[in-house]
């Protein structure tokens, strides 16, 4: 991979730090009146979400990851890994472990597409679309009546999340959910 | 794909900073300053180690030459005032490689004045000065701050004698980098720009005075009366954590300007990087006898960010770098 240098630091460049694979967040340039520069920079480590905050020496590099984001349909599960396939049409197929599916696993749906990172073509983390809908399988009966306002309770969906509904939803019913916060916007 | 041919700036914050720009001139026409223009290409360039120059190739009546683009008007403003200028200032567009981000751009403007005769404690209050005539709303009172003392307060460390491996440790901590080779001038840097220079200009101006000797760049150095250190005779501006202004009571010394160059040269071989033509014209104009006296160097489009209270100096530039 190039190497990368401070002043092609941008937001989304992927860089490696500490042997893990980041995207650059934000980059500022600092120097003091008259003395050596430096940058001040914003990491996302990809392999754990958490965002680190670095400083360089202004003109030191760090060498690219070697990371790619592709859309790819989430297959099946066979107890041990869950299998995603390239949209592209070349039905390539990845596992992925569960330590990289992490809070995903909740959100999936078969022949919904999932944005996949790959890291030296390893997955390492699976994002779901920012809303899905996802069919009830479990929740108290809905009272008649009470359409519009009041009260909310915890409904069961097909791929196991849990959301806080309006207490007029049904067992069978489709919703449309916002997997980022997790939150019931609407039947589907 | 469309190409973005918009200005960097509105079109009303450009009428704005030309209006400003207007009272910088009518500041300096009130006290008898006048307003010169020299040459954005010299033969020489800025050794300073911590400036990156641009330079270019260009046939002159000498032939094909090489040619620098100025850090500052420095040079040849020191020129001027050697041959009898008298107190001069210019607004004048300087470059400096690899400078880019919310507080620089590759190119920008320089408010550069000189003020022959006149010493450090003039220029500061004339600085001051120029500042509140820009700024919308008076900033408040000056607070003189020396180096020394926000080291102290600010990190509970003595700049001038803490040990080099007790700076590099907290350098190291403060940045999250390695520091285990820097040099001691580099961790003060480093120090000063990340936990001391977010908290200056807070509360009015703040003017930071008496750096160490080793920062003295094209300034004079003195002994501290208080505790005999050698420190520089420069001074710099803060507002807002924003540095403004570098002022200096300029080196007049054209031995002791030589030796500087040199020194910043040898230390820029040491460090991998390019030599600097050194300004031998201006060497001949020190010899020749340059009045003592003190100049400024402000950050124009700075200035004009914070009167007009933009976040970032490409808002008001017609077009910063990476659109220009």
């Amino acid at each position: 991979m190039a190497n990368y240098s401070t002043n092609e630091f941008k937001g989304g460049l992927k860089v490696m730090l500490d042997g893990d694979p980041c995207a650059i967040v934000e980059n500022e340039f600092v120097k003091p009146g008259k003395g050596q520069a430096f940058n001040r920079v914003k990491l996302r480590n990809l392999m754990t979400g958490r965002v680190w905050e670095r400083t360089f020496k202004s003109g030191e590099s760090l060498e690219g990851a070697d990371v790619l984001e592709l859309e790819m349909e989430y297959l099946y599960n066979d107890g041990e890994m869950w299998y995603f396939m390239l949209t592209d049409g070349s039905f390539e197929q990845y596992p992925v472990e569960k330590k990289a599916l992490g809070d995903t696993e909740k959100w999936l749906k078969e022949q919904v597409a999932y944005t996949v990172t790959l890291w030296n073509d390893n997955v390492i983390n699976v994002t779901p679309p920012n809303f899905i809908e996802l069919e009830v399988t479990e929740t108290d009966p809905g009272l008649k009546g009470d359409t519009a306002q009041g009260g909310s309770k915890p409904a069961t969906l097909s791929s196991g999340a849990v959301v806080r509904v309006p207490l007029f939803i049904n067992q069978g019913e489709v919703l449309k959910v916002d997997t980022r916060s997790g939150e019931y916007v609407s039947r589907a | 794909m469309t190409i973005d041919w918009r200005p960097t700036a509105e079109i009303d914050t450009l009428r704005e900073r030309a209006r400003l720009i207007g009272e910088v001139r009518a500041f300096f026409a009130e006290r008898g300053v006048w307003e010169v223009e020299t040459p954005v290409l010299g033969h020489g360039g800025s050794t300073d180690l911590h400036l990156a120059s641009l330079s270019c190739e260009a046939t002159t009546p000498a032939g094909r030459e090489r040619l620098w683009l100025q850090t500052s008007p420095e040079f040849h403003m020191k020129r001027l005032l050697a041959a009898g200028s008298g107190p001069i200032f210019q607004i004048a567009r300087s470059f400096r490689d690899g400078e880019v981000g919310r507080r620089h751009n590759l190119e920008f403007t320089m408010l550069e004045w000189y003020r022959p005769g006149l010493d450090l404690d003039g220029l500061i209050e004339e600085t001051g000065a120029l500042i509140r005539r820009v700024l919308p709303t008076d900033p408040g009172p000056t607070h003189r701050r020396r180096y020394r003392e926000l080291f102290r307060e600010t990190l509970a460390l003595d700049p001038f004698t803490e040990s080099l491996e007790a700076l590099r440790r907290l350098a190291a901590e403060k940045g999250g980098l390695d520091m285990a080779e820097a040099p001691r001038d580099d961790c003060l840097d480093l120090l000063m720009s990340l936990a001391i220079e977010p908290g200056l200009g807070r509360d009015g101006l703040d003017v930071v005075v008496d750096y160490p000797a080793s920062q003295a760049a094209l300034a004079r150095r003195h002994r501290d009366a208080e505790d005999g250190e050698w420190v520089a005779s420069r001074f710099e501006v803060y507002r807002d954590g924003l540095e403004l202004a570098n002022g200096y009571d300029e080196l007049t010394d054209g031995d002791e300007q030589r030796a500087r160059f040199a020194e910043d040269n040898a230390a820029r071989r040491a460090f991998g990087l390019p030599e600097v033509d050194v300004d031998q014209r201006l060497l001949a104009a020190l010899a020749a006898g340059m009045p003592e006296g003190s100049g400024v160097a402000l950050g124009l489009d700075r200035l004009i960010q914070l009167a007009l209270g933009k976040a970032s100096v490409a808002e008001v530039m017609a077009f910063a770098t990476p659109s220009a």
